[in-house]
């Protein structure tokens, strides 16, 4: 923010300029013939450095993840809005969700001629899997019949009560997986799961080859995959700090066959020189903008802009713990808080349009998502509904001024700007003082609420992994889940869950996890904000780009000139 | 002058040991698990978690740390970073970047502040110098940031002389326009330092002396006034090039330079101490030799400073 006003003047100049040297090419070519697609044009795209090896079941960040996606193929891969589609699977079949069938393409191979089968991917997946291995996405694999055996870990507490978990799997291998023969891979599920086959397209599912788990470290330098791209070297394409380069894999057979000759990604550590770089055709995509252009990036970048929803949505928890937001009184105060969030206002001027108000707790994007769940009317922005929900409050239990409402944020990355509008609406509407609860890195949060020590509110936040709603619900909400650190729990709501998957149609399933849902309007265990929109940027040297339904770009989509 | 050298660099050895273990210390009381910030709302298993800590020495009391930390820069052995890279390759890979930047700013701010400084000085109050003083005033008031921004769009953007950013596989050609940005503030000081100096020393004594003798005025100017002149040039420029080393934080940042400056801004923000420490550790013995150089030119400028043994 300290050089917004005059990084404004310059990007507007910056703009102007574009727009007359733009001109000047044009004037040789009346009528504006579009350039044709060259097929070998490698483009540049905006990335930083990826923080663990390229390995598929150990990258859990954006900056990794997108390189791995384009190395690797896997079972299934997702269309623009989510759809999975069949890649390396011929098929995949279940007549109870439990055991399920699945056929691997004949003559795939990694781009190194190792074949990959059905026994690749038992392999791969038990390597995944194994806790000894310790990669970052194992627990992806938890559906899978016998692999409470592979992840066990022992528990020790030290002297000061400290607890430390060791890696003690009592099996190296998941019974559940066996595959059949060459092509037959059978997988048993510790329970029917309807949506299990959605996630197969997600990064920790694709086949390694042998070299991969011989020596994942050296090989997460130099992956070789089998995806749309490789690595442009055999060694030495990932430089540190600097870049990774990928060419065009010639024999990849697939639904996200590329349309241009290869993907560089520079790193930078900041977007700002990023988008200078874009406007001087020196980068030619970019899906990360400095804050202070997302005023000016529609005008800077006339027709080579795009903004999409995405599957990524933030919440304001309210930690049960605490004694202000128990019982009855608790209840009719989550309710206020909502109420009091002018939601509309706040994306429209705190984020220019970058998100859209919620409609339930999973984004729109999502197959199955409803705006009408009962309950979901708690959502909308009503002053003197929330005003006289919070005096009903107080009427039951005044409320414990030793607990403020404060909401716990890290102030980087514009999260402070839309906190302090939200504190401002609950200190308008409802006449009690709110703030940000300040922390200067995410890590603090966090820290907090893994212990459970908030003083009241946090903003959360989630991005789907795999297009599915039980995604955006079980991990957040059920009952011990893995990112549920306010330690929500409703066995109906868990129930409901368990209902869901394990109905034999996607229908049914959506069907009770919107069930589901309702109880979360019911129980408000945190506040649904808004759901992201994705805005990305291209060069002069780039036709069209596009994003995916998780806001990732589809790189092997994109035509140059 | 042998002994003074060993005497200077011994003193290396305490200014190290402070310097690494307030940094270190700093870093660990910075708030936050760093090992769960690297990932996001979404945590891995906790044993994978546990695992990294114990990688780091992370579940181990400071002091503990620190101790490991010194064994292994004195085995040569300085691990890995929070992405698993090796260290003492990131060192190698930055330095050289960030070396080739300072040497450049430090050229031109150097070569051109004491040319237009000697010219100044020698015609005060002349036209040349008003406008110079007055131009290096503006540089001197306008941060660093604005220019590089200025420049950034002004040359990367619209004239397109060059590239906007450095990025990988940084050349001398592409660092010029950030060594040009990072140099001219100091250029400005460095004007002003000779310019001043110049101009006392036109009025010194053996000046008039040397002009008497019917020394020829190059001869005069060179090896009279300038070479005097440079004393508190030479300091300035020794005690900057340490700072162009530990890494123009905002220059680099401006114009992407994978060097010093940018690892450390990404290293303070993942809270990775042996990173940052192995770092400083290095600008330490820079910032040491810098100011050693700097003494050592003084008896070369001006042969009564001798060294007590």
């Amino acid at each position: 923010m300290r050089h917004s006003r005059i990084s404004k003047a310059l990007g507007a100049a910056a703009a102007l300029a574009l727009a007359v040297s733009a001109c000047a090419p044009g004037g040789g070519t009346p009528g504006g013939t579009e350039a044709p697609v060259d097929p070998n044009k490698v483009i540049s795209a905006y990335s930083n450095e990826p923080q663990n090896p390229l390995l598929p079941a150990n990258t859990n960040e954006v900056y990794g993840g997108r390189v791995v996606e384009l190395l690797f193929e896997g079972l299934r891969a997702y269309d623009p809005n989510g759809k999975p589609v069949n890649a390396l699977a011929e098929s995949i079949e279940t007549t109870d969700s439990q055991h399920w069938t699945i056929k691997v393409k004949q003559g795939a191979t990694f781009t190194n001629g190792e074949a990959i089968t059905a026994k690749t991917f038992v392999d791969s997946w038990n390597f995944a899997a194994l806790s000894t291995n310790l990669q970052n996405n194992s627990f992806f694999f938890e559906s899978i019949e016998g692999y409470p055996e592979v992840s066990a870990v022992t528990k020790t507490t030290d002297a000061e009560g400290k607890t430390t978990s060791t890696p003690a799997p009592t099996a190296q291998t998941m019974s559940g997986l066996v595959a059949k023969d060459d092509q037959t891979l059978e997988v048993t599920l510790l329970q029917p799961e309807a949506d299990w086959s959605l996630r197969l397209g997600y990064s920790a599912f694709y086949p390694l080859p042998s070299a991969a788990l011989a020596d994942p470290k050296a090989y997460g330098e130099n992956p070789v995959g089998n995806g749309p791209y490789m690595m442009a070297k055999e060694t030495g394409s990932w430089v540190h700090d600097q870049s990774i380069s990928l060419v065009k894999n010639p024999d990849y057979e697939g639904p996200r066959k590329a349309k241009n000759g290869g993907v560089t990604f520079k790193f930078y550590t900041d977007p700002g020189p990023a988008y200078t770089d874009l406007q001087a055709d020196n980068l030619d995509v970019s899906d990360v903008l400095p804050s202070n252009a997302l005023k000016t990036y529609t005008t800077d970048f006339p027709d080579r802009n795009a903004t999409k929803p995405t599957a990524t949505n933030s919440t304001l928890n309210i930690p049960g713990y605490n004694p202000n937001f128990q019982g009855e009184a608790g209840k009719l105060r989550r309710q206020a808080l909502s109420h009091a969030i002018n939601r509309e206002e706040i994306a429209k001027v705190v984020f220019n349009g970058t998100r859209t108000p919620a409609k339930a707790y999973v984004p729109p994007v999502i197959e199955g998502f409803k705006a009408d769940v009962p309950g979901s009317e708690v959502l909308t922005y009503d002053p003197a509904k929330a005003k006289d929900l919070w005096a009903q409050a107080e009427a039951i239990q005044p409320y414990d001024a030793s607990k403020p409402i404060l909401i716990a944020s890290n102030t980087d990355g514009g999260n402070k700007e839309w906190v302090d509008a939200v504190s401002n609406n609950f200190k308008n509407n409802l006449g009690i003082q709110a703030e940000i609860q300040p922390f200067a890195k995410f890590a603090e949060v966090l820290d907090l609420r893994k212990t459970q020590s908030l003083v009241s509110l946090t903003r959360a936040g989630w991005q789907g992994d795999y297009p599915s709603m039980y995604n955006f619900l079980g991990p957040v909400w059920a009952t011990d889940a893995s990112s549920n650190y306010e330690k929500y729990s409703n066995p109906e709501f868990d129930r409901l869950l368990r209902e869901g998957l394990t109905s034999d149609t996607t229908e049914g399933a959506n069907a009770k996890f919107n069930q589901a849902q309702e109880i979360l309007f019911e129980d408000l265990p945190g506040l649904p904000l808004w759901d992201q929109n994705r805005a990305i940027v291209w060069s002069n040297n780039v036709i069209k780009a596009e994003t995916g339904w998780n806001g990732a770009i589809r790189y092997f989509d994109i035509e140059a000139k | 002058m042998i002994r003074y050298i060993v005497r200077r660099l011994l003193q290396v050895i305490p200014v190290f040991l402070g310097t690494t273990l307030l940094v270190y210390f700093m870093v660990f009381a910075l708030p936050g698990d760093p090992i769960a910030a690297l990932f996001g709302d979404r945590q891995p298993p906790q044993s994978v978690i546990d695992a990294l800590r114990a990688q780091y020495n992370l579940d181990q009391p400071f002091i503990v740390q620190y101790g490991i930390f010194l064994k292994n820069l004195f085995t040569l052995n300085l691990g890995v970073d929070f992405t698993q890279q090796p260290i003492a390759a990131t060192l190698a890979r930055i330095f050289p970047v960030t070396a080739m930047l300072a040497v450049e700013a430090l050229a031109i701010q150097a070569i051109f502040g004491v040319a237009f400084g000697l010219v100044a000085g020698l015609r005060r109050g002349k036209l040349f110098d008003s406008t110079v003083l007055v131009a290096s005033l503006v540089v001197i008031a306008v941060p660093t940031f604005v220019l590089g921004f200025v420049f950034q769009l002004v040359f990367g953007v619209y004239l397109g002389w060059a590239k906007p950013t450095v990025g990988a596989q940084a050349g001398w050609g592409d660092l010029l326009l950030p060594a040009v940005v990072l140099g001219l503030v100091s250029f400005a000081y460095v004007l002003r330092l000779t310019r001043a100096s110049v101009t006392e020393n036109m009025n010194a004594d053996y000046v008039r002396t040397a002009t008497a003798k019917g020394l020829s005025r190059p001869r005069v100017v060179l090896a009279h006034i300038l070479r005097n002149s440079m004393i508190p040039v030479v300091t300035y420029l020794g005690a900057n090039l340490g700072g162009l080393m530990g890494g123009a934080i905002v220059t680099e940042g401006i114009f992407n330079v994978p060097g010093v400056g940018n690892k450390l801004y990404q290293a303070t923000l993942r809270g990775e101490g042996p990173t940052i420490v192995a770092i400083v550790s290095i600008l330490v013995l820079v910032f040491v030799l810098a100011n050693l150089l700097v003494d050592l030119l003084y008896a070369w400028l001006d042969p009564r400073i001798r060294y007590e043994a």
